[in-house]
């Protein structure tokens, strides 16, 4: 167990302001069980920022559900840049108006990005649940850019729209986004339950990683992609939130502070809640942070891997539900002795309705 | 495809773009550099010459200002600026 001593400084904290969401996205990586009957208010998220500021977070991430869904969302982002911290929307941009946005802008907003479901409008509208959301998000898009924020475009990518990276990219250029993120479904909460509709081939992933190269080398300068690596197709894994309890923090709609977003699957741990501990004693001394903090609860392969300060035995929450052991090594990983159920999972594919997530 | 350093002539005037800061934090270590999801450390000499960056002074006076501040010869100075800027503006954290 880690020492108070030994707990590094957080860089960024996940503040999901609320779990009501316009969109139905089949991929959806709320929880399954949604905080409904609480949201804290825009005080209490000022004091939580004020105690991030000063355990050294540098950025906040305002997310959700749509954040926009919260009325008093201008109150928000003026108190996360009161207490000194970098402040980047994360939103649909559906049920955002160029009112809103405006006043964020005033409020000292630093960084926006938008999540667009495809570049094809009758898929993107399909997928995301949702008729008409990729006009909005073109001209939300557009109000970002005329207000002088940078804009990133997030592009969420699986079987359905996999073949179409470079007209993605193409889209993002055209709204004049500085970045655009091509992130590969992560399966947790909802993807879980339609991972077989989502799921791609191995063909299909290796063009995807082959076109986002093509696609750097021709756009450098110009528009920065990030990829987020589809790993149940990878050799290792990855090193999830940088190490639990390391360098991210995500607070509930509620205030319930977690490790990850998707840490209460994980069965037996024990979350503070803002409520109660400030988010110093939370980070330092909660049972949930210290769970997987260092190396002791580590298993073999991890516990002599050379790669574990590098990955940290990769996600918690996927070895508890693909392994069925939080503490195991991560199941995607190659090394793993559970490897073979993901290389099952990853080979199964099912063309049926999706599941969409309606609150 | 062409390197943004091309573009950083003497009469350039470089600036940090909105959504891009430097700021300093002692939980940290030091200075950074806060862009758009990513976070960067910053050096002294990164931190000096971002700090020349307002958009108000040129290349020329950004390269003249740190010769003299830093009793360095100013063709290395020039080289180190130009590549700093460079990189900076090909990753868009920069604008020319």
């Amino acid at each position: 167990m880690a020492t108070p001593d030994a707990v590094p400084a957080p860089l960024g904290l996940l503040a999901e302001l609320t779990h009501r969401c316009p969109l139905g996205c089949p991929y959806c990586s709320n929880p399954l069980a949604l905080d409904r009957d609480h949201e804290i208010d825009a005080a209490t998220w000022a004091r939580v920022f004020r105690e991030a500021a000063a355990l050294g977070v540098l950025q906040v991430h305002l997310s959700g559900g749509e954040p926009a869904a919260r009325r008093d969302l201008p109150d928000i982002v003026k108190a996360s840049r009161d207490a000194g911290l970098y402040s980047n929307l994360i939103t649909s941009a559906v049920g955002l108006t160029p009112q809103t946005l405006a006043a964020l802008a005033d409020a000292g907003l630093d960084h926006v990005q938008i999540s667009i479901q495809d570049c094809d409008e009758a898929s993107a509208d399909h997928i995301a649940g949702y008729r008409g959301a990729l006009a909005r998000k073109r001209a939300i898009a557009g109000e970002v850019v005329q207000l002088g924020l940078p804009l990133t475009i997030n592009m969420v990518v699986h079987r359905a729209n996999i073949g179409r990276i470079e007209p993605m990219v193409e889209l993002a250029l055209s709204l004049s986004a500085s970045r655009v993120e091509i992130a590969h479904v992560q399966y947790y909460g909802w993807a879980m339950k339609n991972r077989a509709m989502l799921m791609p081939s191995r063909a299909q992933v290796d063009e995807a990683v082959r076109q986002v190269e093509l696609l750097r080398t021709r756009h450098h300068g110009r528009i920065v992609i990030d990829a987020v690596v589809p790993d149940y197709f990878a050799r290792f894994p990855k090193p999830c939130v940088g190490g639990w309890g390391r360098r991210s923090i995500n607070v509930t709609p509620a205030g319930k502070v977690l490790p990850c977003h998707a840490a209460e699957v994980i069965p037996g741990l024990e979350f503070w809640n803002v409520g109660e501990h400030s988010l110093s004693e939370i980070w330092r001394n909660s049972p949930a942070f210290n769970a997987f903090r260092g190396e002791a609860w580590m298993q073999e392969p991890c516990r002599s891997c050379a790669r574990r300060e590098q990955d940290f035995g990769g996600c918690r929450c996927q070895a508890f539900l693909v392994a069925g052991d939080a503490r195991a090594t991560d199941p995607v990983c190659h090394l793993s002795p559970r490897h073979a159920v993901v290389e099952q999972l990853a080979a199964v594919r099912e063309d049926v309705a999706y599941a969409y997530r309606r609150m | 495809m062409d390197s943004s350093a091309a573009r950083l002539t003497g009469d350039a005037r470089p600036r940090l773009p909105r959504g891009v800061r430097l700021a300093q934090s002692e939980a940290q270590g030091g200075w950074v550099l806060l862009a758009p999801e990513r976070v960067f450390k910053a050096d002294t000499i990164t931190v000096e010459i971002l700090k020349r960056c307002t958009g108000v002074s040129t290349l020329d006076e950004i390269v003249d200002d740190l010769a003299k501040a830093f009793t360095a010869p100013r063709e290395r100075i020039h080289a180190d600026v130009v590549n700093l800027l460079g990189a900076l503006a090909d990753k868009k954290l920069l604008e020319v």
